[in-house]
């Protein structure tokens, strides 16, 4: 017969401990927020920087939050792709950064050829190439996640959850491999945007390039709200991200509706893909892999499978990582704070997952995979 | 079953599978894998490795395309002309599709975007002969090998298997060319390795059907004696089998300590590098494999261990010469010798793991590995900062960290045999480590973890605590490799940990097999010994430029083919022997007992 | 003395009540059986207890002591084990591994031990063994033997049922609590594990409450019966009086007629 042991008090609550450190963390972290944004009210009502620099203007305070908008504002667009395809598959794609890279690369080609026939410059004639660019970077985004979703997702689709999330981390890591190998390492710059898109506009002083951005993303997020909310394949793909057996039950082509959900996030990655072009001008087979990582960041910040969600989040992250080391970590006589704007990123992403790992905004996710 | 026509083939799908292989040819002639490994020859003057590659490609569509689907309780279809038909019309395709590529290469002017897209790489898919020459050439080479790989796949299983164990012999030989040529060097035999490698590289032709002959004899002559060994072992009493095990182990020992000397600088540099990284996949491993943690900012761990060697024994190390906080508060520490440094290290970055392992270990699987991404970004760009350069180098990073003094000698870089001993005493410490922990209490509740946490949770087992451990454990063997690592190339560069190197420890992991001590052993030798890590040359340093790309593209195919490694675990194979033989037995009427029946679910 | 008392204990999902103000205790040494529709409650009540779901308000107490707000982990070491209704045993490990993990709570070799080899740590090993070679014996020969050391998945369905309640047995619980532990399992073997839950009362001295569907079951080994309907007790008592009450006949039968 066994022993049984029946010490009531010999539990220990080790799990009480980690409790007690994460209280720790979420706290030291509010404060060297609250304190940064203290000693940078401080700064700017004493007129000088701690260590002696003038501090922000209101005017390059605005161009960062502007600048942070429209970054904001592309990766909101990506972070619906990784958005949709979590709410109905259930794990992080992440080769979605590479079929945004994939967006870019096209951008780049596209427009040096439409840059070579001269259709690159003028007001009408511009906005018909980038109209031309958008249309070839959403097709190659869109044809990139469809074959990959054929390929390498699913055949693995009903294996445990870890493989195909490193699947998909294999199939980032070859595309942007395979990219460098089919382009070659030499840096790729788009051709410059006729001068009335890049001037600034005396009544907000904000650059054309950066409106047009924006504009684009909210048509884009518009089209893509009106597709899931008012089409009848938006429905099924609401219906199969709800439950697949019962939507499978209901006469509604499962695969086919992955294939489309992977679709629509990669056209949306193209579009981004092609914002990118536009903000930056370079573009490279790394471009995917920050971006994807700080779109996925503003999906969970929004709130993963929400897709009003994900673009709040982009906008958020996008002003965050714009601002925020200037507001919190200057103040705090960092040297080289722009060194750290990723680091940023990444820290808003940890924290994000400490304080609301379901988002601000709450995730949809399919009925499997809550909990 | 009535004997088929060579006409009786599935025409769609030997066209899809030599489209596919056309496809691939082209890619690789893009990426410029082709002709960049052109220069490399392997037998000299047929065949380069560049070639290799490529007509590899249309042999593998036609034994696929030959292949059919036998599903269970059909009868395998008779093999016959029928295969070796599929096979051509596999490769004619491809050929086909390789030809009009040629015509576009010749046509069209992409070279601005594309840096391989030209002369060279028409000349070698054409052989020389030019557009037209070469869409002919192509079509027939295609076909020609997909024939021939249908054929290999008519022949009987013993003839297959002497022809793959000569090829890859011959193979070996030729790839190996500079590790058998060093070690022939060291050992006195200058001569033989000057006979059988050509001035210009490869293998000379004669040799070459040498090398051939003499596998052919040994394929024959050894004829299943390998299975034979197998069974023998797998059959033996539990004491003859630890005694077996024993003398194995002796064998690996004596191996470890004479092999080295017996080699040239650049094999035991490589063979340090291998040690390396074995042991940051057997800490990925514990991580991984046994506890089913997706860990991808593991670097952060590696590159802490190699930091926190770099702060302890450098005499100049930038904290100790800038006027920094650091500076006031540990200015009294003397410089450590890298052996004292160690214990200190060890448990800096057990605590660092500690740190990171708090807040993510409750996480689900997804987030939790972007996470620990975010983590070991952090941790690299902190190191590049300014904000920290005074007290860690910042992008200068840490140099002239002195090597291990050891006493009698001091190791570093520049005595690769040496850093490799030192680099498999800890490897043999690892391994230790990571056997005795699967084997305990905690390694039980990982693998339960593994299976289905929340139940493993109701089981009794405080997840969080055991999670944890196994985090630490695994950030406890990489601080090894890190100090090591310190030591060995003499100073630490933020760019040293770049998350590459934590996906390419991940592909050691898997490739070799998660969760298999082993398997990850073999993943490191035969990844970072053949292609290299993502800094340091492998055998086949033509192969540098392309060495991500082909790491890419296995890893992708084994995701899809064999998510379980090249040696998944072995111990849970041979339980399914047994089952088999159980079945076996209970078809011949020996039935256990009532309902033992196997389930098939 | 009562081992387990549950007061007034309500848990909603969503607007559905699945547990309604629910009163339930459990004596020393009482085998309690806890019977009703589909759809009654019965597996969300035994969720409650170890710990998987969190009462929206009442209290559940082991002896006396609040259960509510521990992790199921440190429930279990408490003293309660059970077995799943859709058995989740660890399909690749070990049977012997399976039942040898269950005792992780009653042990406490961590790091050190293993990588020494000390002696206690090998005196807990042996006897982790031990204690699981005893559990999986309770069962004869099925489990023990060249089975030891086979993965889980490639048993029977009944032998998947036997040794999820030899893993929950190796917890070395007080409470032991099993979810439907004969479903699909013929007549025959019915019967046996019929006497072999009166074993582990009388010869291992577990109190232990069951949900089963087989009333052949439950009428052999229960000492009382809870009838939960809607997430609320419709009837207690010995299993001649629950199963003559009219509100029970009325449970089941008013409900759809091919249920069971």
């Amino acid at each position: 017969m066994i022993a049984v042991k029946r010490s009531k008090q010999s539990v220990l609550r080790t799990n009480n401990s980690v409790d007690l450190f994460l209280t720790v963390i979420r706290v030291v972290s509010l404060i060297v927020i609250a304190l940064g944004l203290l000693l940078f009210f401080i700064e700017q009502i004493r007129g000088t920087a701690l260590n002696g620099d003038a501090p922000l203007t209101g005017g390059a305070i605005r161009g960062l939050f502007v600048t942070g908008v429209s970054q904001g504002a592309m990766y909101g667009l990506i972070a619906l792709g990784y958005s949709m395809v979590y709410g109905v598959l259930g794990f992080i794609n992440f080769a979605h950064g590479e079929v945004f890279m994939a967006g870019a690369m096209s951008a780049w080609i596209t427009s040096n050829i439409l840059f070579d026939n001269g259709m690159w410059e003028g007001g009408f004639s511009f906005i018909i190439a980038l109209l031309i660019v958008l249309l070839v970077a959403i097709v190659v985004s869109t044809l990139a996640t469809i074959l990959i979703e054929r390929i390498a997702y699913r055949p693995r689709r009903e294996s445990p959850r870890l493989i195909p999330l490193i699947t998909s981390i294999v199939v980032s890591f070859f595309m942007q491999n395979a990219v460098l190998g089919l382009f070659g390492p030499a840096s790729k710059t788009l051709p410059a945007p006729p001068s009335w898109m890049s001037d600034s506009y005396t009544f907000l002083e904000i650059e054309g390039t950066k409106i047009l951005v924006m504009v684009i993303a909210a048509i884009s997020m518009a089209g893509l709200w009106v597709f899931v909310e008012r089409t009848k394949t938006g429905k099924a793909m609401r219906a199969v991200a709800e439950d697949k057996e019962i939507a499978a039950l209901m006469g509604i082509d499962v695969n086919r509706t992955i294939v489309t959900t992977f679709a629509v996030g990669g056209a949306m990655a193209g579009v981004a893909g092609v914002l990118w072009g536009l903000l930056f001008r370079g573009v490279s087979s790394q471009t995917g892999f920050l971006p994807g990582i700080k779109a996925f960041t503003a999906a969970v910040i929004g709130g993963v499978g929400n897709l009003g969600g994900s673009m709040a989040g982009g906008l958020i992250l996008g002003v965050a990582e714009s601002v925020g080391p200037l507001l919190i970590l200057k103040p705090m006589t960092i040297p080289a704070v722009s060194q750290l704007k990723d680091a940023v990123a990444f820290a808003v992403l940890v924290l994000v997952l400490l304080f609301k790992p379901t988002g601000l905004f709450g995730e949809r996710l399919a009925s499997e995979d809550r909990a | 079953m009535s004997t088929r026509s060579a006409t009786d083939i599935d025409p769609k799908h030997s066209v899809s599978v030599g489209l596919i292989a056309g496809i691939s040819i082209i890619f690789m002639g893009l990426v410029g894998l082709a002709v960049g490994l052109n220069e490399r020859i392997l037998i000299d003057p047929i065949l380069s490795l560049g070639y290799l590659f490529l007509l590899a490609v249309p042999l593998g569509a036609g034994y696929i395309a030959a292949n059919e689907t036998v599903l269970e309780g059909m009868q395998a279809p008779e093999k016959g002309t029928r295969d070796i038909v599929a096979g051509a019309l596999a490769g004619l395709a491809g050929g086909a599709m390789v030809g009009l590529f040629l015509i576009l290469l010749d046509t069209v002017d992409l070279s601005e975007k594309m840096p391989a897209w030209g002369d060279r790489l028409l000349d070698m898919l054409s052989f020389n002969q030019g557009v037209g020459g070469g869409v002919v050439v192509a079509a027939l080479v295609g076909t020609v090998l997909g024939a021939l790989g249908g054929a290999i796949h008519v022949l009987k299983d013993e003839p297959r298997r002497v022809i793959k164990i000569v090829i890859i012999s011959v193979l070996s030989f030729a790839i190996l060319e500079a590790i058998v040529d060093d070690v022939l060097g060291e050992i006195g035999l200058k001569p033989v390795a000057k006979f059988l490698y050509s001035k210009s590289g490869g293998l000379s032709v004669l040799p070459a059907i040498l090398v051939g002959i003499v596998a052919l004899g040994f394929a024959i002559g050894f004829k299943g004696k390998g299975d034979e060994l197998k069974t023998r072992y797998d059959t033996m009493e539990e004491a003859e089998r630890k005694q077996v095990n024993k003398y194995a182990l002796i064998a690996v020992v004596v191996a470890a300590v004479v092999l080295p000397m017996l080699l040239g600088k650049i094999v035991n540099e490589l063979l340090a590098n291998v040690g390396l990284f074995v042991l940051l996949a057997l800490g990925l491993n514990i991580v991984v494999g046994r506890a089913g943690i997706l860990d991808i900012g593991y670097v952060a761990f590696f590159a802490v261990g190699a930091y926190g060697m770099a702060v302890l024994t450098t005499p100049e190390a930038p904290w100790r010469i800038n006027d920094t906080l650091v500076h006031d508060i540990f200015g009294w520490l003397p410089v450590l010798p890298w052996l004292v440094a160690l214990p200190i290290v060890v448990v800096m970055t057990g605590f660092v793991g500690l740190l990171i392992g708090t807040p993510v270990i409750r996480m689900r699987g997804d987030y939790l590995a972007i996470v620990t991404l975010g983590f070991g970004e952090i941790i690299r760009l902190l190191f590049l900062s300014d904000w920290l350069s005074p007290t860690l180098g910042g992008s200068q990073g840490i140099r002239n960290i002195p090597g291990v003094n050891v006493g009698v000698t001091e190791i570093n870089g520049t005595k690769p045999q040496y850093v490799f001993y030192l680099v498999a005493v800890f490897v043999a410490i690892a391994i230790y480590i990571s056997h005795q922990m699967e084997t305990s209490r905690i390694g039980r509740a990982w693998m339960a973890i593994r299976e289905d946490e929340p139940v493993a949770e109701a089981m009794g087992i405080n997840t969080v605590t055991t999670k944890l451990i196994a985090f630490v454990t695994g950030a406890v063997l990489a601080s090894f490799s890190g100090a090591i690592f310190a030591a060995k190339v003499g100073s630490t560069f933020p760019n040293s940990f770049l998350l590459l190197v934590s996906i390419i420890i991940l592909v050691v992991v898997i490739v070799g097999g998660m969760g298999n001590i082993p398997g990850v052993i073999l993943g490191a030798v035969v990844l970072i010994g053949i292609l290299g890590g993502p800094k340091q040359p492998g055998l086949l340093a033509e192969f540098s430029q392309f060495k991500l790309l082909i790491y890419g593209a296995l890893l992708v195919f084994m995701m899809l083919k064999k998510p379980e490694g090249l040696l998944p675990n072995a111990a849970r194979t041979r339980e399914l022997h047994i089952d088999e033989a159980l079945q076996d037995a209970w078809l011949k009427g020996d039935k256990p007992s009532s309902e033992d029946e196997v389930a098939t679910a | 003395m009562s081992l387990l008392d549950i007061n007034n204990v309500t848990i909603t999902f969503g607007g559905l009540t699945a547990i309604d103000d629910l009163n339930f205790h459990v004596d020393e040494g009482e085998i309690v059986s806890v019977i009703g529709p589909n759809g009654a409650g019965k597996t969300t009540f035994f969720n409650l207890i170890t710990g998987l779901s969190t009462p929206d308000s009442g209290e559940i107490l082991l002896d006396g002591e609040s259960l509510i707000g521990l992790d199921p982990n440190e429930i279990t070491a408490r003293g309660v084990g059970r077995t799943f209704q859709n058995v989740r045993l660890f399909p690749q490990m070990t049977i012997l591994e399976n039942v040898m993990v269950a005792q992780h709570c009653r042990t406490n070799q961590k790091v050190l031990g293993p990588i020494f080899r000390t002696k206690a740590y090998k005196e807990e090993e042996a006897l982790i063994r031990k204690n699981a070679e005893e559990v999986l014996g309770f069962f004869g020969t099925r489990l023990t033997g060249y089975r030891l050391n086979q993965p889980a998945f490639v048993l029977s369905y009944a032998n998947r049922r036997r040794l999820e309640i030899a893993r929950a047995m190796a917890t070395q619980p007080r409470l032991l609590m099993l979810d439907e532990p004969v479903a699909g399992m013929n007549p025959m073997e019915t019967a046996e594990l019929t006497e072999l839950i009166g074993k582990l009362r009388s010869e291992w001295g577990f109190t232990i409450v069951i949900i089963e569907h087989d009333m052949r079951l439950v009428r052999d080994v229960s000492d009382r019966v809870v009838v939960l309907d809607h997430g609320e007790t419709i009837a207690q008592g010995s299993y001649e009086h629950v199963s003559t009450h009219p509100d029970v006949i009325e449970a089941y039968l008013g409900r759809s007629a091919g249920d069971k």
